[in-house]
């Protein structure tokens, strides 16, 4: 799975600072240091033009299971790496040192790579300095949250777990990266963001609940409450009854939602419907789902993440990608944007790579329907927490197969009547987004086969679960 | 290197570590690859620092930087003491390790021909060349080449006094064609599905493979499969060829037997496993004729879970998995041996780089060779299907119940292949079908496959580990149902 790039925003907390950052041996070095660092490979390359993408990462993770701490980890790092042109060709080399002999070897590699390999006839000229929006998500509270903050706030979980006599595993994770990308045509993109997360499973003897979520700013996690969250589902599906695999209404909570519609990103890409391997290939312009499906992808949305330049430093737009169940555009590098007569969109991918572009910040329109309404309107179907190891059986019709996980319930006659045995799905994507019987509102949802993205929950008429397994 | 290892466990004890142990790893890596005639990636990477890994308060702690500066380290390990007395706060008891004797030693995996020492012009030739050879056939509509080289230099040193220095040099390649015709994307590839073939081996694993002269065969089958029919629905004598039986165990034998899985540690993620501790020596996993090996051993072969030492300073080991078909170890750690009562670690502990901390991950998870030959196997199947190539994998979280598809399956009738099949597909649970296995090919078919990209752990990490496997056959396995209305 493709990481989303790191992003820029100028650095501003919103919370209070607990330690000073700049005494941690985990600080950022931020933009004057990261742009001193940029100017100074740029001066040594003799490359036609030259690139250079700085990132530094200082992550934290606490991981808990059988209710006790038993992973912690902390790590800091930095990379640079070089993008040469010579002749019509280019190449990269990176490296995570930083002396000036490594820097000197990691330019030098870069342009003799490039010169191993013919020219490149759709190869561009690097663009020049680019007009970026201001993104501001990074918090300093949250990049100097401690081992003993995430120590304490699981310890406070742990205690929810024994309380219902149940076990509890998780992770909570805090950091902060930074990224910036320069070339030799005079852009300087930068950009910080810090990152919490916390995901939580309970388990009972046979039965389990789970809850995630992230943000870039730690003091929006509630680290209880998604405990409390997963407690309760654990319990709600104990002793879980076994059903006859077929088609359901099934009624999937955001993170279900998310771990599917992750598939669908980079049919989005105009590379992807160039070389004929995106579904929506012969198909734009036509409906292909039901007409309360509308997508965007939107960097600058308020709960999105993400740097506003692409891998080539040009801004990301905002791109209306289905209409109404209407595929109706994709996104564009500069190379793909020039091949197929259109214009970039700011989505390219790090060059030099084979695939082009994807949206990173996938927005869906939601609805007004909550989760509990969907299951008061429902007389029989499944209610599903989340899914687990999705992966494409057919690319064009996009059927996914999978299984539910931690916290599936059948619904009867408007309640959740008890948690039933997992099951495996084989579902076509684009019959599902035909099939959405209702829409709850778009939230930030986390998952663990996708990016975040923001999407509601769905009640999905007709859902097909193919077979069970034995819990 | 060892100056920074020795700075490192220094401080950690000093600051109140028990025990320290470090891992400096220095990695190089070469990608290339190319898309219709044209090269895609082509990108060097490096990444040198230092993991250090205590016990302080009776708990873990693990601390990584790639600021290499004596400051710079020693600011590293007393995090990692921090850390670890900040677990110490949700504590349950104190952590036991499995003893182990220290080690002084250096290893390297044998190879002939150094990846990075082979000009890119030649390797990219090969690739383009290979593209060439399937755009030939009409109706191929995406061509695709790669190949990737890798070199991890590590430095383990530990306060129980281990030194060991590994070199470890790994070499992949794979090639696919795609067709897009009405309505339907179809591919082959070549030596295996998502990457290919993947050794710990030198540029001489990817000259053998002849990427050229298979080039031509994948693309034509990716586009007569669009005219095949679809594989039925229905139960079937199956025969799965080596590479799809080698994601098979990868994923319903090397994941189940992960002893930190088995114990809970990985639940919130990558989930538990139905191998529960009362199995062990007890469960019927398989039929008598399936026997496997969990063997980190160069006698086992050149595989991606092949090394000298683990990385928490325990030598290769050969652990019997399965025995003619009963259950009888799992991959353990020096933590989670001690745990249960073993007297040593099985030495699986493993990291993908040095900002990671060692997790027990597979080494090469292998299917023992039968006798049978793949001829007598067809000629054996009255009626039966053939598969071949991954491509779609899924189990559950506690790896009972699975699906697979493969690129392209066989009809077998009366004891011939009589037509191709598209779009196979099978499903189960995992003891059932080990238990439905009836013959194995014989060692001069049995091929040691390389997973590259298997994921575990929060961090993610991505590590390779190693499959052996024979083509075999299996009885009454449920059949299409992925395709099913």
């Amino acid at each position: 799975m493709m990481r989303k790039a790191a992003k820029k925003s100028p650095v501003r907390a919103r919370s209070k600072t607990r330690r000073d950052v700049s005494a941690s041996p985990w600080r950022l070095l931020g933009p004057a240091e990261l742009h001193r660092i940029a100017e100074r490979v740029i001066r040594l390359s003799e490359a036609d033009e030259t690139e250079v993408e700085i990132g530094v990462a200082a992550d934290t993770l606490t991981r808990f299971a059988n209710n006790t701490i038993h992973q912690n980890v902390a790590e800091m790092d930095t990379h640079i790496s070089v993008r040469a042109v010579l002749d019509g060709r280019t190449a990269r080399s990176t490296t995570n040192k930083t002396d000036d002999e490594s820097l000197r070897r990691v330019v030098a590699s870069a342009a003799s790579l490039a010169l191993c390999q013919p020219r490149d006839p759709g190869l561009l000229p690097m663009p020049g300095p680019q007009k970026l929006q201001k993104l501001n998500r990074y918090f300093a509270s949250t990049a100097a949250a401690t081992p003993d903050d995430r120590a304490r706030a699981v310890r406070r979980v742990i205690a929810i777990a024994e309380k219902n006599s149940q076990t509890s595993a998780g992770i909570f994770s805090t950091g902060a990266n930074e990224f910036a990308l320069a070339n030799s045509k005079g852009l300087f993109a930068h950009y910080a963001q810090s990152r919490a997360e916390f995901s939580v499973t309970m388990m009972e003897s046979a039965s389990s609940g789970w809850a995630k979520a992230n943000s870039p700013d730690v003091a929006a996690l509630a680290p209880e409450a998604l405990a409390d969250s997963a407690s309760r589902k654990a319990a709600a599906s104990r002793s879980p009854r076994e059903l006859p695999p077929g088609h359901y209404t099934a009624i999937l909570e955001p993170a279900a939602v998310l771990d599917l519609l992750g598939f669908l990103f980079y049919d989005f890409a105009g590379t992807a419907v160039l070389d004929q391997r995106s579904c929506f290939t012969d198909r734009l312009g036509k409906p292909l789902f039901g007409s309360n499906i509308s997508i965007w992808d939107d960097v600058s949305h308020p709960l999105q993440l993400g740097a506003p330049f692409d891998g080539e430093g040009l801004p990301r737009q905002k791109i209306h990608l289905v209409d109404r169940g209407v595929p109706l555009n994709l996104v564009y590098a500069r190379s793909t944007a020039k091949k197929m007569k259109t214009r970039p969109t700011g989505h390219g991918l790090p060059l030099p790579n084979e695939y082009g572009e994807a949206p990173m910040n996938l927005v869906f329109a939601g609805g007004d329907s909550s989760v509990e309404e969907m299951i008061r309107t429902t007389e029989r179907g499944i209610l599903v927490t989340r899914l687990w190891y999705i992966r494409e059986v057919d690319p064009y019709e996009k059927i996914l197969t999978g299984m539910t996980r931690d916290g599936t319930f059948l619904v009867e006659n408007g309640r959740v009547a008890g948690g039933i045995r997992n099951f495996r799905f084989n579902q076509s994507l684009l019959a599902m987004l035909s099939s959405v019987e209702a829409l709850g509102p778009a939230v930030r949802a986390s998952g663990e086969e996708s990016f975040e993205m923001v999407v509601p929950a769905m009640k999905v008429g007709g859902f097909h679960f193919t077979e069970v397994t034995k819990f | 290197m060892q100056d920074w290892a020795n700075w490192a466990i220094e401080t950690a004890k000093l600051r109140g570590a028990t025990y320290a142990d470090v891992r400096v790893m220095d990695i190089r890596q070469r990608d290339l690859s190319t898309k219709n005639g044209e090269v895609g990636n082509l990108s060097e990477n490096e990444t040198l620092g230092i993991g250090i890994r205590v016990i302080a308060g009776g708990a873990w702690g693990f601390a990584a930087t790639d600021r290499l500066t004596r400051p710079g380290i020693q600011a590293c390990a007393a995090e990692a003491v921090a850390i670890a007395k900040a677990s110490a706060l949700a504590k349950l008891h104190d952590v036991v390790l499995a003893p182990e004797q220290a080690y002084v030693d250096t290893w390297q995996n044998p190879f002939l021909k150094d990846p990075f020492r082979i000009p890119v012009e030649r390797q990219i030739d090969l690739l383009l060349a290979a593209d060439r050879e399937m755009r030939r056939v009409a109706g191929v509509t995406l061509a695709e080449g790669s190949m990737s080289f890798r070199r991890i230099e590590q430095l383990f040193v530990s306060s129980i006094g281990s030194r060991i220095h590994q070199i470890k040099v790994q070499s992949g390649a794979g090639i696919v064609a795609t067709s897009f015709a009405n309505n339907e994307i179809q591919k082959r590839s070549y030596p295996n599905s998502f990457g290919g073939q993947h050794t710990l081996q030198g540029y001489e694993a990817i000259e053998a493979m002849d990427l050229v002269g298979h080039a031509g065969s994948i693309a034509e089958e990716s586009v007569a499969l669009h005219k095949a029919p679809q594989c039925p629905e229905g139960t079937r004598t199956i025969i799965l060829e080596s590479g799809q039986l080698g994601l098979q165990i990868h994923e319903s034998i090397g994941h189940p037997i992960e002893l930190d899985r088995v114990l809970g540690m990985e639940a919130n993620f990558a989930g538990m496993s139905f191998l529960t501790l009362d199995k062990l020596r007890t469960l019927r996993y398989a039929s008598d004729i399936v026997n496997v090996v969990a063997d980190a051993r160069i006698e086992h072969g050149p595989g991606l879970g092949t090394f000298g030492y683990d990385d928490e300073g325990v030598p290769a080991q050969c652990t019997p998995i399965i025995q003619h078909g009963l259950f009888t170890g799992y991959l353990s750690n020096r933590e989670t041996a001690a745990s249960i009562g073993e007297s040593r670690s099985g030495g699986t502990m493993r990291t993908e780089s040095w900002n990671r901390l060692p997790i027990i991950r597979m080494t090469n998870v292998s299917l023992l060779p039968g006798e049978w030959k793949p001829e007598d196997l067809i000629a054996d199947t009255d009626d039966g299907i053939l598969m071949e190539t991954n491509r779609s994998w899924s189990i559950d979280d506690r790896r009972y119940h699975f699906q697979f598809s493969t690129e392209i399956g066989w009809e077998i009738k009366g004891g011939k292949k009589v037509r191709m099949l598209k779009n196979p597909s099978y499903s189960g649970i995992t003891t059932e079908f080990w238990s439905s296995c009836d013959a194995i090919c014989s060692r001069d078919y049995w091929t040691l496959w390389g997973t590259p990209n298997c994921g575990k752990g929060q961090p993610q990490q991505v590590m390779g580990t190693g499959h052996g496997a024979a083509p075999s056959r299996f009885r009454n396995v449920k059949v299409g149902v992925a395709f099913s209305e």
